[in-house]
């Protein structure tokens, strides 16, 4: 037996190659072939676990997510949120700065707008107040996020533990004022805030705004196109790109690395702190430990699939959203656990992930006569 | 290799064709897909709940929502996992987008929102448990409910002190370590009143019995109040009981062999060795009178308080493999005279605070920006408790009662 050159095909019937000229439209059908299997599994599943009809499935998946036009505002709501939380940790993710403290950034953030709601809402002009809800909340996300930051630059600590970390604490500093601002002693719940004058409330009036949510949703496409613009036509963008790419790199080009660091996740805290804000002041208007409901990891997953192109968010914040919504109409209309719909949603996600996978490498076949030559 | 692969992917696109034409037939009339059965109006009735079925406290909720629709024959929508956000206000608004007369909410913080979306449909009638603003509010279709369930945790309490007594008498504890324990999850009211009248009825069979209350600060964390339950057991308490919605606490007094008093329903499935019996509120009475209410464009009640004599508060079955013998009999006799008015929960005679016996207190009754009394609730030698409002407003410490953790 003679050694062959490829090693790692001795033997085998099939070898993976890195693909290296994929045209783009090639790449797009190996995602949506990915989605239709995805839902071919999917609907073995359901039928075998429920015995429900998986196209009825599905159809009542799409009408809970779009069905009406409430639902629609509702559907563009969520996308605005977690597309919002998405954009905040990309900077970070594109220089390779773990932050998986967003869900914190969010709460601290939200917590701001709502000590100024409560605090100042009756004595400053509703104006003023809401001014001061923007401001304080992105300063209080920036301040949670820099605060790792300051760290990894000056004594390189793990940011992925430490933002993690400063989740928790942001979680049970919120549930602190819950407790200290309820409004019936002890119960931790902070009634609507500002109910009769609307101090502090990033929502239009009813008659002009029907479901209360098109500043939210206006606020977060313009920072989309922001923040695109920012990481791919900017200095700061670029630099935070070469940081991302290697340390040692943008050292030698002159980058100053801590400053870009801090930098970066003052934005990055910054945003969460917008999303914060909106949650708080925009959409519930009250507070709770549970108000960043998860975004802030589901961010994670989402600026990942979109390789860190904010445009592309918007699309996958989408599937991510739709699904969602989509999974709570299934579990009311079909009397399964939510948890069913997580099954489902978990299906389509790996094959999503997977997918990658192909547009990334093909597998091709060892030809016989390699295989006879060994 | 490939031909096994290719043989995979052709069954998997048979199985997509044949659920494919399964579904064509029976398309249109997804949204019903679950009924079986014909309703006999087409009124709809819509429900929130803040967890789902896992949720002790959801479960009852749910079990009630469905007996009482199907009692009335009306179709009944169930929306769980709805969390104390905006997204109630929507998912209320949802359910009337879909024709639903009738929307109710079983969690306090949904009340807001309920009455934001009461506020944008005035044609119909939402109701929402255990909230406090719907007598001050002014809104004809805003609605609270609750039940005196102080009335079921004192008969609880009866079931618990003959189980301290049969210990003693067994010579397991002496009578001085006679000591409960209790799950709370705030320190809120509702929590309040539910331990101390469970105390109270205790105390009125097993006189030497103290307790010792851990909150967990949360409504459903089945890790902190297993961990709550363990301390409390560790520290030397005899018997178990919680007000709080997961299997935390039963299940920590199973594994310890601790006898356990539950809240919102049986647990004797999990624990057939230590679960007595279980206070719960049974809120298909309520239901079945507000939903008939509004399906008939009847005015209902604006505070409803549910009673033993509702049928709104009730206890399960009792478990003989861990409760004392005669406990039966003797909370059939106690609760006989707390529906003849022979015996009050809050007999101010029973309890002193601070080593005092209490003639006047002023409850905050009102939900206001400041937490102050407003309503003198002692009267004829008892503390008024659900009369002026459905929610519990007993928030006073006895003696007999430690606090061990009062941050939440």
């Amino acid at each position: 037996m003679t050694t062959t050159k490829d090693a790692s095909s001795r033997g085998k019937l099939f070898h993976i190659v890195k693909r290296t000229d994929l045209p783009v439209w090639k790449s797009w059908l190996i995602r949506i072939a990915a989605i239709v299997f995805s839902l071919i599994v999917c609907a073995i599943i359901i039928v075998a676990v429920t015995g429900d009809n998986p196209i009825q499935v599905y159809a009542t998946m799409v009408k809970g997510a779009v069905g009406s036009t409430r639902r629609f505002w509702v559907l563009l709501q969520e996308i605005a949120m977690l597309l919002c939380v998405s954009l905040a940790v990309t900077p970070a993710f594109k220089m390779r700065f773990w932050n998986i403290g967003a869900e914190g950034q969010v709460l601290i953030g939200g917590l701001g707008a709502t000590a100024i709601m409560l605090k100042l809402g009756h004595t400053l002009p509703a104006p003023v107040v809401l001014i001061l809800v923007i401001v304080t909340s992105i300063l209080c996300g920036a301040i949670w996020g820099v605060i790792p930051a300051i760290f990894k630059a000056f004594w390189n600590t793990n940011e992925t533990l430490f933002t993690l970390m400063m989740n928790y604490i942001a979680i049970q500093i919120v549930s602190y004022f819950t407790y200290i601002w309820s409004s019936n002693k002890g119960n931790n719940v902070i009634n609507t805030i500002n109910t009769d004058n609307h101090a502090g409330w990033f929502t239009l009036p009813q008659s002009v705004d029907k479901y209360g949510y098109l500043l939210n949703i206006l606020l977060v496409a313009v920072l989309t196109v922001l923040l695109y613009f920012y990481l791919n036509r900017s200095k700061q963008g670029y630099e935070i790109a070469v940081v991302g790419e290697s340390i040692n790199t943008a050292k030698y080009a002159g980058i100053n690395v801590k400053k870009v660091i801090i930098r970066t996740m003052l934005i990055s805290g910054a945003l969460c702190g917008v999303a914060g804000m909106l949650l708080v002041s925009g959409t519930d208007h009250t507070i709770t430990p549970n108000t960043a409901g998860g975004r802030g990891f589901t961010a994670i997953m989402v600026s990942w699939l979109a390789k860190f192109n904010p445009l592309f968010m918007v699309l996958t914040s989408l599937l991510l959203v739709f699904m969602s919504r989509g999974a709570i109409e299934i579990s009311t209309v079909f009397g399964l656990n939510t948890s069913f719909s997580d099954i489902i949603t978990g299906i389509i996600i790996f094959f999503i992930i997977g997918s990658e996978f192909f547009i990334n490498y093909s597998i091709k076949r060892t030809h016989a006569k390699e295989v006879e030559a060994k | 290799m490939k031909k096994i692969i290719a043989m995979l992917l052709a069954v998997l696109f048979v199985c997509g064709a044949l659920a494919a034409c399964g579904g064509t037939n029976n398309n249109a009339n997804n949204g019903a897909a679950t009924k079986d059965e014909k309703p006999a109006t087409n009124f709809k009735a819509g429900f929130i709940f803040l967890h789902d079925e896992n949720s002790t406290y959801d479960l009852n909720f749910i079990n009630a929502a469905k007996a009482a629709c199907e009692n009335l024959g009306v179709e009944c929508v169930l929306k769980t996992n709805i969390g104390e956000t905006n997204d109630c206000k929507n998912t209320a608004l949802d359910l009337v987008d879909q024709g639903c007369g009738f929307v109710f909410a079983d969690s306090f913080g949904h009340e807001d929102f309920m009455i934001a979306a009461a506020q944008e449909c005035p044609d119909v009638q939402f109701a929402h448990a255990t909230g406090t603003k719907a007598h001050t509010e002014n809104l004809p279709n805003f609605h609270n409910a609750f039940a005196s369930i102080y009335e079921g945790r004192y008969l609880a309490g009866v079931a618990a002190g003959m189980k301290l007594n049969e210990m003693i008498e067994e010579g397991k504890i002496t009578a001085e370590e006679a000591k409960i324990g209790y799950v709370g999850a705030y320190t809120y009211a509702e929590v309040k009143s539910g331990y101390t009248s469970f105390f109270l009825g205790a105390r009125s069979i097993c006189p030497t019995a103290t307790m010792e209350v851990q909150f967990t600060g949360s409504w459903y964390d089945e890790t902190a109040e297993k961990e709550a339950a363990t301390t409390l057991i560790n520290d030397k308490c005899v018997l178990i009981s919680q007000h709080a919605d997961s299997m935390g606490a039963p299940t920590a007094c199973e594994d310890a062999g601790v006898p356990d008093v539950s809240y919102n329903g049986s647990t004797v499935e999990s624990c057939p060795n230590t679960f007595i019996v279980s206070s719960r509120i049974d809120w298909t009475p309520y239901l079945e009178y507000a939903i008939k209410a509004a399906m008939n464009g009847e005015k209902f009640d604006t505070d409803w308080t549910g009673t033993l004599a509702t049928g709104s508060v009730v206890l399960t079955d009792i478990n003989d493999k861990a409760a004392a013998k005669g406990t039966q009999e003797k909370i059939d006799e106690v609760k006989a005279k707390l529906e003849s008015g022979e015996i009050h929960v809050f007999d101010t005679s029973t309890f002193t605070v601070k080593g005092e016996t209490l003639t006047t207190y002023q409850a905050d009754v009102d939900t206001d920006a400041e937490f102050k009394g407003d309503t003198e609730v002692i009267a004829d030698g008892y503390f008024h408790e659900s009369e002026y409002r459905s929610a519990p407003y007993f928030d006073l410490d006895i003696d007999g009662i430690t606090l061990l953790n009062t941050a939440f």
